[in-house]
C-alpha cells in the first residue's frame, strides 16, 4: 500500500441475514483508490456497489476481509471527518434555508458561527449557488437542490467524497450539466470520488477508474483505468476512446450476466 | 366562498330535523299543559293519551304545534330556544353570574389547558422515551393503550377520590382527568412523528457522526412536527371533555359540567342544551386556534 492510497479493500465479504436466508452481497472484493482518482461503481441493481460505498462509509460492517480508508478503519475514518456522502435524494430539511442545511453538519461537528459561515460561503460559490443561500429548498430545481446537497457534503473539508446514484432521479439534460460541474469541482478540489451510477456513458465521462460490478454474488468483474485526460468537454462522447471504453464496460456487465 | 353554499344547506337540514323531532318529542307535554290550562285537546284526559301514537296525537291537535317549540321545560328543546338562552346566559349576563356560561366556560377551559398542557407535556416525553429506548417501546406503549380502554367516566370518581384524601382538590384534579385523556394521542403522534425521518436522513447524520440527542434536536423533532399539531387537535378536544367529566362526579357548582348536571337535576333542557352548545363551541374554537397555528408553524418551516 503506497503513501497515496486512500482506500484498500482485501478479499471483502458481507452477508446480508434475510428472511430467504443469507444474501451475499459482497464477495471477495478487492480494491484500491488512489488520491485524487474519480472511481465509478457500476452494474445492475444488487452487485454490491452501494453495499460497497456503504462499508467504506461504516454505514455497513463487513462480514470478512478488511478495509482501510485513509489507513485506518471506517469507522474511524468517519470520526476524522474523513469523507462526506452524497445520496440520491437531496435530502435537503425544508424547514432550513440551503445555507441552514449546508450548515448542519457544521453544527453537529462544532465548528465556530463565523466559520460556518465563511464556508458556506465558499461551498455555494464552489456548486454555482451564490445567492441562493437564504432560499428555501422548495424554492429551488431539483438539479439546484442536488448541487446544495454537494455542497454539503463539501463543508467541512472531507478528502473523499462518496455519492450514490446523486443524479439518478433527474432528467438527462440536468445530469449532463452537473456532470460537467462535478468534473470540474473535482478537477478544482482535487477530492477523491467514488460515485455509484448505472449510466455507461456517466461512468466513462466522469471516471479515471471505472469498477464494473455483478450480482449475485456481488463481486468485481472489471477495473477499468480510463485514459481520458482530466479536462473532459462533454463532446468528448462522440471520440472512438470514448466510445471502447464504453464498449468494455458493456461488455464487463454481460460478462457478469453469463451465468443468469 | 364556494364552500358557504353546501354548509348551509346541511345547516338548514339539520335544523329542519331538530324542528321536525321537536314535534312528536313535546307533543304529550304541551297537551297534558293545555289541558290543564283549560284548552280542549282530544282526546281528553292524559290516561287516554298515554298510550296513542305521537304522530296520532299531532294529527288530532294541529293547533298545539306552535306549542311545541316553546314549552319551558321541553323534552327536547327548539333550536331558537337553545340559541335564546345562549346569548342570555352569555352576552346578557355578567360574567361574574353564576348564570354566565362564560363564567361556567371559564371554569372549564382553565382545567381544560392545564391538563391539556401535562398531557401533551407528558405524551412528548413518553413518546420521546419511547423511541430512544426499546424497553420503553415494549413496556409504555401497551399500558398507554389500556389506560385509554378504561371508561373514564368510571375512572373520574376514583381520582377525584385518591387526589382528595391527599389533599388535593380545585382545579387540579380536573386537569389531571384532562390530561390522562390528552396525553394518548399526543404519544401515538409523536411516536409516529419522531420515527418518520427515513433511512437515508438517518444515515446521513451518522456520516456526520452526530449524537443521538443532535439527531433529535436537529431531525427528529422538527420532523414531527406535522404529526405534533395533528395529535394536539384530537387531545385538545379529548382534554374539554376530561375537564366535563371531572366535575360530574363532585357536584361541582361550577363549569359547563356542573351545568349539565344542574340542568338534569331539575329538568332545565333548555340549560342542558346551552351548555352542550357551549361545550362544542369552545371546543371548535381550541381546535380552531390550534389549526391557525398549525398553518403558520407549517408553513414557516416549509412543511405544508
Amino acid at each position: 500500500m503506497s503513501e497515496t492510497t486512500v482506500v484498500e479493500a482485501k478479499n471483502l465479504d458481507l452477508t446480508f441475514p434475510t428472511n430467504d436466508g443469507p444474501v451475499q452481497a459482497l464477495k471477495d472484493v478487492n480494491l484500491s483508490i488512489e488520491k485524487g482518482e474519480f472511481v465509478s461503481f457500476i452494474g445492475p441493481s444488487g452487485c454490491g456497489k452501494t453495499t460497497f460505498l456503504r462499508v467504506m462509509a461504516a454505514l455497513e460492517t463487513p462480514t470478512g476481509g478488511t478495509i482501510t480508508v485513509n489507513g485506518v478503519s471506517p469507522e474511524e475514518a468517519r470520526k476524522s471527518r474523513a469523507y462526506g456522502y452524497v445520496f440520491q435524494a437531496a435530502g435537503l430539511y425544508p424547514w432550513r434555508t440551503i445555507a441552514g442545511n449546508i450548515k448542519l453538519p457544521l453544527e453537529i461537528m462544532g465548528f465556530s458561527r463565523s466559520e460556518r459561515d465563511r464556508r458556506v460561503k465558499d461551498v455555494l460559490q464552489l456548486v454555482d449557488l451564490e445567492g441562493f443561500g437564504g432560499k428555501y429548498p422548495w424554492q429551488l430545481s431539483g438539479g439546484m437542490q442536488q448541487r446544495a446537497s454537494i455542497a454539503r457534503a463539501l463543508g467541512f473539508d472531507a478528502d473523499i467524497l462518496l455519492m450514490d446514484e446523486p443524479f439518478g432521479a433527474l432528467d438527462e439534460i440536468v445530469r449532463d450539466h452537473l456532470n460537467e460541474q462535478l468534473l470540474a469541482l473535482w478537477d478544482r478540489t482535487g477530492k477523491t470520488i467514488g460515485f455509484v451510477t448505472h449510466s455507461i456513458p456517466e461512468a466513462v465521462y466522469l471516471s479515471t477508474k471505472i469498477v464494473v460490478m455483478s450480482p449475485r454474488p456481488g463481486r468485481i468483474t472489471d477495473v477499468i483505468d480510463s485514459p481520458l485526460p482530466r479536462k473532459r468537454p462533454l463532446e468528448i462522447r462522440d471520440t472512438p476512446e470514448f466510445i471502447e471504453i464504453a464498449h468494455r464496460v458493456r461488455e464487463g456487465l454481460r460478462a457478469g450476466h453469463g451465468d443468469d | 366562498m364556494r364552500s358557504v353554499l353546501p354548509v348551509l344547506s346541511v345547516v338548514a337540514m339539520i335544523l329542519g330535523l331538530w324542528y321536525a323531532a321537536c314535534l312528536p318529542m313535546n307533543i304529550k307535554g304541551v297537551l297534558t299543559e293545555a289541558e290543564r290550562a283549560g284548552a280542549t285537546v282530544t282526546p281528553e284526559g292524559g290516561k287516554a293519551r298515554r298510550d296513542m301514537s305521537e304522530f296520532a296525537l299531532l294529527v288530532a291537535n294541529g293547533f298545539a304545534i306552535p306549542a311545541t317549540w316553546a314549552q319551558e321545560r321541553p323534552r327536547l328543546p327548539a333550536p331558537h330556544q337553545v340559541a335564546i338562552e345562549l346569548w342570555d346566559t352569555t352576552v346578557m349576563k355578567k360574567i361574574t353570574s353564576k348564570r354566565s356560561l362564560v363564567y361556567h366556560g371559564w371554569v372549564t377551559l382553565s382545567a381544560t389547558l392545564l391538563g391539556f398542557v401535562i398531557g401533551t407535556g407528558l405524551g412528548i416525553l413518553l413518546a420521546i422515551g419511547i423511541v430512544h429506548s426499546r424497553v420503553m417501546d415494549m413496556s409504555v406503549m401497551p399500558w398507554a393503550i389500556v389506560s385509554q380502554t378504561i371508561p373514564i367516566i368510571a375512572l373520574a370518581p376514583m381520582i377525584i377520590v385518591v387526589l382528595y384524601s391527599i389533599g388535593v382538590q380545585g382545579i387540579v384534579p380536573k386537569a389531571v382527568i384532562s390530561a390522562y385523556l390528552s396525553f394518548f394521542p399526543v404519544v401515538v403522534g409523536m411516536v409516529k412523528g419522531l420515527r418518520s425521518p427515513d433511512a437515508m436522513q438517518l444515515d446521513l447524520l451518522r456520516t456526520y457522526n452526530a449524537s443521538n440527542g443532535q439527531g433529535f434536536w436537529k431531525l427528529r423533532l422538527p420532523a414531527s412536527m406535522p404529526y405534533l399539531f395533528a395529535s394536539l387537535k384530537i387531545g385538545v378536544a379529548a382534554s374539554l371533555v376530561g375537564a366535563i367529566v371531572g366535575e360530574l362526579p363532585t357536584g361541582a357548582v361550577s363549569g359547563l359540567g356542573a351545568r349539565l348536571l344542574a340542568g338534569s337535576y331539575y329538568g332545565q333542557t333548555v340549560q342542558i342544551w346551552s351548555a352542550l352548545f357551549a361545550a362544542a363551541i369552545l371546543a371548535a374554537v381550541l381546535v380552531g386556534v390550534l389549526g391557525l397555528i398549525e398553518t403558520r408553524v407549517l408553513k414557516r418551516m416549509g412543511m405544508t
